[in-house]
């Protein structure tokens, strides 16, 4: 019953002992020159920022990430969609046209009340 | 699906498909008119739903399935759509006057109250899990909002988080649920379910029992069963007054619109055991509601409590699992939405600018100031504690009737007294209006029901009463289309 699934498990752990197998060879043969920058988090190469995480900080963020959410999702869907457009033929395009319009009607709508302006 | 059967498909969702492209022009319109002439969205939202409405009741009868036996239109979702179109109705007529005075966002406002009835719609007319869930989530997250737009008042926002983070949690549940259900039986039709049902009983296998126990979780919670009421009080209270009367009917009826069809007549084989779970989660509702709702001040959260025990008494109905308890369910589930709303639409008609004057002592000596509001709001009262020239006893009468029929007779005992318990709160709102004197105070010698409300609330409220009271002496033709909703169901339980 659970063959199919075989097929997704050797693909996990070939991926685990790749991830190991590199961190391993790195470590055996790369030079280790430790400086304070390189011991500190990354944090898209700015200093990182130290204390409570729990501050509040600016409502923007929210709509920002609501809005990155929503279109990140249009995105996802419509790979699959455009891989497989020759098959679901005109009907495919029908349903895909319409949810692009509901999200355009919403796009247009969140960009004129002001809510992609950071200020 | 080919391209030809689109058009038979499109017309199973036509009421959906009418509500949501409503909902796109309603937001539309909110960009093409500036503040303070928002009449269209309000027009548009009404005539849309009416034309749902239409359409619905233009294909009562019929029986069709489409997009893969995922939606199915038959008389039992065209019963329930009838309850959210024509609650979604009255809904409008109530926030007309109330969104312009709370200074709501109008377009917004009509917008997700659209959107959230496209997804009822879509409950009641599930025939897949996956529907199910699609349904809850389309009809909830519009509620979420609605619940916390009224930014002026610290209440509302902490309500729709509050609403939110359990909403959120109760759909995951659910969502749980689903996943191990499908794990056990390997599908999310419900047809299939109800085939393979017997099979997974048979080897009682845990997989599909904790399912079904993680599905009746998420749904007690959107319904409000006790014990996962504990969101109802704050977000009943905190939400914008019609916001509140919306979700009290609508959301609970779409509810159990879900709950009668997945547990009900898809796990009928199952009966024994949820309906031993039923009676409990009844018996529960019923006492904790009433109990606690005799010692609120607050008339919305009074309301709320009443609400969690009008799901108990629906309940009741249900955990007889006959063709009869589900046809009592469907009646109360009508005349309930018909009461509430008045209460609701009275409240609202009582209320004040920023939500005031909600209170149940603001009501004192309310039948000489504004004697029409005082009989309109004992009609309610009487019909919520199931007085009998009123609907609300033909309802109750029904559901006990049902319980005793199926031997249930200690459920029916327990609900005739708390029936009699709530007849104390539900009254004393009366005593207060019709046998005090209003309080000499400088604020209530204008009375707190001055300023003038708009005519949909007026409307809503004669509609509300005369039809509770119609079906309280003429409860046959409710009852008959109620037995229409039924056919061809039966045959499943």
């Amino acid at each position: 019953m659970l063959s199919p699934y075989i097929p997704v498990f050797v693909g996990i752990l070939w991926a685990a002992l790749l991830a190991a197998v590199l961190i391993g060879v790195s470590l055996l043969f790369g030079p280790n020159r430790p400086t304070p920058e390189k011991r500190s988090t990354y944090e898209c190469g700015i200093d990182p920022m130290i204390g409570d995480a729990r501050t509040r900080f600016s409502i923007k963020f929210y709509v920002v990430a609501v809005l990155f959410l929503l279109f990140d999702v249009e995105v996802v869907f419509m790979y699959p969609w455009a891989v497989l457009l020759k098959r679901l033929g005109l009907l495919g395009l029908i349903e895909m046209m319409t949810f692009l319009l509901v999200l355009v009607v919403a796009f247009v709508y969140v960009w004129k009340k002001g809510a992609l302006n950071w200020e | 699906m080919g391209i030809d059967s689109l058009p038979a498909a499109l017309s199973v969702i036509r009421p959906e498909l009418i509500l949501a492209v409503t909902a796109l022009v309603c937001l539309a319109l909110d960009l093409l008119y500036k503040p303070a002439d928002k009449m269209p969205c309000w027009a548009v939202a009404f005539f849309g739903s009416l034309a749902a409405l239409a359409s619905t009741i233009a294909s009562w009868g019929t029986e069709q399935e489409a997009f893969s036996q995922l939606v199915r239109m038959d008389n039992l979702s065209n019963f329930f759509a009838v309850i959210f179109l024509m609650v979604g109705l009255i809904t409008l007529c109530l926030s007309d006057s109330y969104v312009q005075r709370e200074g709501l966002p109008a377009g917004e406002y009509y917008t997700l109250l659209l959107i959230s009835m496209t997804g009822m719609v879509f409950m009641a007319q599930a025939n897949d899990l996956m529907t199910v869930y699609l349904g809850i989530e389309i009809m909830s997250i519009p509620v979420y909002v609605l619940v916390a737009m009224m930014s002026k008042s610290p209440k509302s926002p902490e309500a729709g988080l509050k609403y939110l983070l359990l909403g959120g949690f109760a759909s995951a549940i659910l969502l749980f649920g689903i996943a191990l259900l499908y794990g056990a039986v390997g599908t999310t039709q419900l047809a299939d379910i109800l085939r393979q049902a017997p099979g997974a009983l048979k080897a009682s296998d845990p997989l599909f029992l904790a399912g079904v126990g993680l599905l009746l979780v998420g749904m007690g919670f959107k319904v409000s069963l006790v014990p996962f009421h504990m969101w109802t009080p704050d977000a009943y209270e905190g939400a914008p007054t019609s916001v509140t009367a919306f979700m009290s009917v609508a959301v609970k009826a779409a509810g159990f619109s879900v709950l009668i069809r997945v547990i009900v007549l898809s796990l009928s084989p199952m009966a024994v055991d949820w309906s031993q779970i039923f009676w409990w989660l009844a018996v529960l509702s019923m006492v904790l509601g009433n109990v606690v709702a005799l010692v609120q001040e607050n008339i919305k959260r009074m309301l709320a409590y009443s609400s969690i025990a009008h799901a108990g008494y629906v309940l009741v109905a249900l955990t007889t699992g006959t063709e009869t308890g589900i046809h009592a369910a469907l009646i109360y589930l009508f005349i309930y939405a018909l009461m509430n709303l008045g209460a609701f639409g009275v409240v609202i008609a009582v209320s004040r600018e920023g939500d005031q004057g909600v209170e149940i002592r603001d009501y004192t000596g309310m039948a000489r100031k504004r004697p029409l509001y005082a009989l309109a709001m004992a009609v309610f009262m009487f019909s919520l504690a199931g007085v009998p020239p009123t609907a609300g006893f033909i309802g109750k009468f029904y559901a006990f009737s049902a319980a005793v029929k199926a031997g249930y007779v200690w459920l029916a005992v327990i609900g005739v007294l708390m029936s009699a318990v709530s007849a104390y709160f539900y009254l004393r709102v009366l005593v207060v209006m019709y046998m005090k004197e209003p309080e000499a105070g400088a604020e209530y010698s204008a009375g707190p029901w001055g300023a003038p409300i708009g005519a949909g609330v007026s409307v809503s409220l004669w509609v509300c009463a005369l039809s509770i009271l119609f079906l309280g002496i003429w409860p046959g033709w409710l009852s008959h289309f109620a037995q229409q909703a039924l056919q061809g169901l039966t045959s499943l339980l």
